[in-house]
């Protein structure tokens, strides 16, 4: 089981997670749904093991090959969408595929070439989805994967995604309950805390679209 | 909107200004040189820029004139690329451990209030004057070479770093791909000081300790035999050789952060930058960003 057990989180006196249960489904998308603030990203974090929890434990990523598209972009702005790409692969795979990738998501030609700094905001964006999707990971997080990704380009991305998510386990983080029926994602949603400060137990509902 | 379209019209002849007005501001002083040259009289005082220029073509054809640029230039060099190496290394080392960065701090800190003389004396003691100006060049160069360095890697961006965490990215390839770039604007500006102050300081050196065939004996002997005419050819010399080194090191850095660019986009030639970034933005920067704790 890949998951959360009794998390809490707390940044300075704000409790981000309070004792928060979620365990992921092996091979399949788990979305979690939830307002601003209500520690989404938080959770991606632990199970990414960039944070680490000050209650509980993150169970089951230990030695885990992870892949992760942030909220940010957090490209590398001189290379080009090829050399981000690849610098999160392994070098056995050919360029050919990764400019495949970049095809499928609507970049053409000249924008997989270009550094990065060239391309738009929505074009940055799938970059950091192929990026994310590409590698051979067990564990993908995927934090509103979609910002900025204009109606055309994203239609093109969804179905790209969803054919690279087939069997993985995953964690995709959003606002839009329509993207996560599209990943075939089962919905967990997690609520903010009455007093506003993050999300508990209670506040976890499972939902199956 | 008005504001915009007259300032765009009149961009070209500002430009133009722009321009043309450091080489006016050059001719002017040139000219109230050469008059103040002229209304004193005094070749030993205040040699006219035309006896200047003069000296200069009898200088530059003579084999020796050459054989002296390049064994100061060797000099310096040497201890200007020592300096770069070193600098590099202790800046990554004391970057990776508290241990280490307490240990090199005060010895950085010590070589850089230390008086450039006390060392000149001090290495004329325990080494010969031959090597005198690529270890004074060297001492000079090293802590802000340190110091910029240290500071650029301090400024790598910490979520482009969780990205190479999360990927497993190879650590060579995160310093090709994360590292280098983060940090070569501050080593660019480091290099740029820092070949100034080892041309400055191996000059001042040869002067004192007079390696034979040095631009700095030349110096001396135009003192000894009261030749303002030879000072201001060496001087000429002498600032003519170090921009044109800055130049060569800061130019060919820019192209190694472009092979290395183009290299991780496996190959894809990542083209010219847009909107005039890449190495003229590098550079822009660098003057803002030199570090001098």
């Amino acid at each position: 089981m890949i998951g959360l057990r009794a998390v809490t989180k707390r940044y300075g006196d704000r409790v981000v997670l309070d004792a928060l249960d979620l365990a992921l489904d092996g091979g399949a998308v788990t979305a979690l749904l939830g307002a601003n603030g209500s520690g989404k990203t938080t959770v991606g974090r632990l199970l990414l093991g960039l944070v680490a929890p000050d209650a509980g434990a993150v169970e089951g990523v230990a030695g885990l090959r992870r892949a992760a598209q942030f909220q940010e972009n957090r490209l590398c702005e001189q290379l080009s969408a090829v050399g981000n790409v690849r610098l999160a692969l392994g070098r056995a795979v050919p360029v050919a595929e990764v400019v495949a990738a970049l095809r499928a998501v609507g970049l053409d030609d000249e924008s997989v070439a270009k550094p990065v700094r060239a391309l738009s905001g929505g074009q940055r964006r799938r970059v950091a989805l192929v990026r994310a999707l590409l590698p051979e990971a067990d564990l993908v997080v995927l934090d509103e994967p979609f910002t900025g990704v204009d109606t055309s380009a994203k239609a093109l991305s969804l179905a790209w995604a969803a054919q690279r998510l087939v069997g993985r386990t995953a964690l995709l983080i959003t606002h839009d309950e329509a993207e996560a029926a599209a990943l075939g994602a089962r919905v967990v949603r997690l609520a903010g805390r009455e007093d506003g400060g993050g999300s508990s137990d209670r506040g976890v509902q499972d939902s199956v679209p | 909107m008005t504001s915009t379209s007259a300032a765009d019209t009149a961009a070209p002849t500002g430009d133009r200004w722009r321009a043309v007005r450091p080489l006016l501001a050059a001719a002017f002083w040139l000219a109230v040189w050469q008059l103040a040259a002229l209304a004193l009289h005094q070749e030993i005082l205040l040699v006219s820029p035309v006896r200047v220029l003069a000296r200069l073509a009898e200088l530059v054809p003579t084999a020796d004139f050459w054989a002296t640029v390049g064994r100061t230039t060797g000099r310096i060099t040497t201890g200007f690329v020592a300096a770069a190496v070193v600098g590099v290394m202790l800046a990554a080392a004391s970057a990776g451990s508290r241990a280490v960065e307490a240990l090199v701090k005060p010895l950085v800190t010590t070589i850089r209030s230390t008086p450039v003389v006390s060392f000149i004396i001090l290495v004329l003691i325990w080494a010969s004057s031959d090597k005198l100006a690529a270890i004074i060049s060297f001492l000079m160069a090293l802590p802000i070479v340190h110091a910029n360095v240290l500071a650029g890697i301090r400024q790598r961006d910490p979520k482009l770093l969780e990205v190479a965490t999360v990927f497993a990215v190879p650590w060579r390839r995160r310093v090709l791909a994360i590292d280098v770039p983060a940090v070569l604007p501050y080593f660019v500006a480091g290099c740029r000081t820092g070949v100034g102050l080892a041309w400055k300081s191996g000059i001042a050196a040869e002067v004192i300790g007079l390696p034979s065939g040095s631009i700095g004996e030349q110096l001396y002997q135009a003192k000894i035999l009261l030749s303002s005419a030879d000072l201001f050819a060496w001087t000429v010399v002498i600032v003519l050789v170090a921009s044109l080194f800055e130049r060569v090191v800061v130019s060919g850095l820019s192209l190694l952060e472009r092979r290395v660019s183009v290299g991780m986009s496996g190959g894809v030639d990542a083209g010219a930058p847009a909107g005039g970034g890449g190495a003229a933005s590098g550079t822009g920067n660098s003057s803002g960003m030199e570090v001098t704790p």
